[in-house]
């Protein structure tokens, strides 16, 4: 996560004060159509000043089109933008408080680095000595210093992403868009330009808004992450509630890997809620009460994790949490195993075993009979 | 990979069957002799004789102006229909249009010349415009023709264009106006000058289509040549013939380098 001072006060996240802060962006059932494709569909979103909120979605999911109505480029068909407690409605890209990062760069080929990154400071008719100033500033935030006069086909790919991010800086918007900003770039270079976009933003104070569709990125990079699905916002969240809390099934397979049965709810107290599972084999008991009735139909998701494999069959308490199954596949990733484990039903469940001893000669092997077992508190129950 | 003697012997021979008839026009632009096919020694005169024959630079003036207007009519009108192909994607006749647009670079010459004619003269008729055929009528046909070469070079140029310069450049603050002579205008400049030259050119080549359209004491240079080979070659045809060729060799080789230029930037960027 972005913000990680030693004291992660309230006012470092302002949304969960939701009483005493002004939103910044105020996206109000918001709708946008093409023809007869809805690419959006009734989104409302409150940003908050210097967030870094990330849109997560898969090609098609309407972030892009969320994030060109933000910039300007589309008209909402319904509903209403706000920046700044101003309606941004009528406002042309031209006059919005706004910049944006393209995902190609968009780079202006026939003008050097320096003119690119000056263009929008001489649209403001800003005296000379000032914008040279501005754009050695905003060179060197970048880390470009020598190359000003170069033309953009003259620079790597690394390169021009930073001087597409120095042009979108320039004009110090109050809100910046950021379209996969690390789309084209290679892993390598992803990781390191992660850290230097986030440093770059906490240092400027500037809200940014970025579209992408790598999970990882959005949780390296997010105060919070807003996960698109089908042109609605599927949920909102800090990186850790969207991935240990999932609200729906979609939410819950979309972000990392995660197994999910389907179940009946068999006791459903307020402390703890007990669900039969045939797939899995067992029952499953949640340690804390669910919103969900007897008898009713619903899912449970679980990372790979947060689950465990033994040979002998461990004590759970409540006769439940446990269920065993034949090793089909094991994936060696170095830090940790992937089993993909069998279970009687059919069901092939996943789990995750850190590899904490160096060359095991005892570890679980293929064909093996195994126990897998969880606690009471590992799983999300879900009803959507 | 072994060199052979046959790939070599191929091209000399393909290139002088392309070019052998024009560098003998060229050197013989350059014989004494009255008579085209004997040589009798090197001399310039009949370019001295060119130049005197007040038919002949009258015939290449109204050429000239005849080549440019057209062209400048066709980048405007080709500029217009490029940029309704390229950038509306879906309108009702999309597919019919960019078919007439481009329909003029097969038609064969004739058919385009006579129906131009017939409908000059129908016009005339009916309008009373345009009054008889002339220069008028040549620029009119020209400039017809041209804009279909003008589309499809303008076209290819628009369509790897990214739109997202355009929007960024108004992300920064640009007019749409402003964005369009500061972003738009540079980066399909090549086309356009490429697009001109090479209707400059095809105007100034154009011997049938004129031949059709053109009236009384409006007569262009393809057609005066033309008129006067019938009567015997003379060898000051053959001089003019290699001033032509120089022109439009050096037309067609700006146009071809400023296309070449603009490419790799575009393709990298």
């Amino acid at each position: 996560m972005a913000k990680k001072s030693t004291q992660l006060a309230i006012d470092t996240r302002p949304w969960r004060d939701t009483a005493n802060n002004k939103p910044f962006v105020r996206i109000k059932n918001v709708t946008k159509k093409f023809g007869d494709v809805l690419a959006v569909h009734d989104v409302s979103l409150d940003i908050y000043r210097s967030e870094l909120f990330c849109l997560l979605g898969g090609s098609g999911s309407g972030k892009s089109t969320l994030l060109r109505m933000l910039a300007g480029f589309e008209q909402p068909t319904s509903g209403t933008i706000e920046i700044d407690g101003q309606d941004m409605t009528e406002v042309p890209p031209y006059n919005r408080p706004v910049n944006m990062m393209f995902q190609s760069y968009a780079l202006f080929p026939h003008m050097s680095v320096e003119q690119n990154i000056a263009y929008g400071l001489k649209r403001d008719n800003l005296p000379k000595a000032e914008i040279n100033d501005r754009v050695a500033e905003l060179l060197s935030l970048v880390k470009l210093q020598d190359y000003g006069r170069r033309k953009p086909h003259q620079l790597s790919g690394g390169q021009r992403q930073r001087v597409a991010l120095a042009r979108a800086l320039a004009k110090r918007p109050k809100l910046l868009l950021l379209d996969e900003p690390l789309g084209a770039l290679d892993k390598k270079l992803r990781e390191e330009t992660q850290f230097e976009l986030v440093k770059i933003q906490e240092s400027l104070g500037v809200t940014f808004i970025v579209v992408t569709h790598d999970q990882e990125e959005a949780m390296t990079l997010a105060t919070r992450i807003g996960v698109m699905n089908l042109g609605e916002i599927a949920m909102v969240g800090e990186p850790t509630d969207i991935y240990e809390f999932p609200n729906s099934r979609f939410v819950a397979g979309f972000i990392g890997s995660a197994n999910m049965v389907e179940g009946i709810v068999t006791e459903d107290e307020p402390g703890h809620v007990r669900i039969r599972s045939s797939e899995l084999g067992c029952d499953i008991y949640v340690g804390h009460g669910v919103d969900c009735a007897p008898e009713q139909i619903l899912w449970w998701a679980i990372r790979p994790e947060k689950m465990s494999l033994s040979r002998e069959k461990p004590v759970t308490p409540h006769d439940a949490n446990v269920t065993s199954g034949i090793v089909e596949e094991i994936a060696y990733l170095g830090d940790i195993s992937l089993y993909q484990v069998a279970l009687e039903s059919g069901k092939r469940i996943r789990v995750s075993q850190t590899n904490s001893v160096r060359g095991n000669p005892d570890a679980i092997t293929w064909d093996e009979k195994v126990y897998v077992t969880w606690s009471d508190s590992s799983g999300s129950v879900l009803t959507v | 990979m072994r060199r052979g003697w046959f790939l070599p012997i191929a091209a000399a021979l393909g290139f002088s069957f392309l070019y052998a008839p024009i560098v003998s026009l060229v050197i013989f632009s350059f014989n004494e002799s009255r008579l085209v096919t004997v040589w009798s020694g090197f001399s310039t005169k009949w370019y001295g004789e060119l130049f005197r024959d007040p038919q002949m630079l009258g015939a290449a003036w109204l050429s000239l102006q005849i080549a440019a207007i057209a062209a400048t009519i066709a980048l405007v009108l080709g500029t217009l229909a490029a940029v309704a192909l390229v950038r509306f994607r879906r309108f009702k006749g999309r597919t019919l249009f960019s078919g007439m647009v481009s329909a003029p670079l097969v038609m064969p010459d004739v058919i385009t010349g006579l129906s131009l004619l017939l409908l000059f003269v129908a016009m005339e008729g009916f309008l009373g415009w345009p009054r008889g055929r002339g220069m008028l009528t040549i620029v009119i046909a020209h400039a017809t023709f041209c804009t279909a070469y003008v589309c499809v070079v303008v076209q290819s140029r628009l369509s790897d264009f990214d739109r997202s310069l355009e929007e960024a450049a108004m992300d920064l603050g640009a007019s749409p106006v402003r964005t369009f002579f500061d972003i738009t205008l540079p980066i399909i400049a090549p086309a356009l000058v490429s697009g001109w030259l090479l209707g400059f050119t095809l105007s100034l080549d154009d011997l049938v289509i004129a031949s059709f359209v053109s009236g009384p004491g409006s007569s262009t240079l393809p057609m005066v040549i033309f008129s006067k080979v019938r009567l015997g070659v003379s060898p000051d045809v053959n001089a003019l013939a290699t001033i032509i060729i120089g022109l439009v060799a050096t037309g067609v080789l700006i146009a071809t380098i400023i296309q070449l230029r603009s490419k790799p930037k575009k393709a990298k960027a």
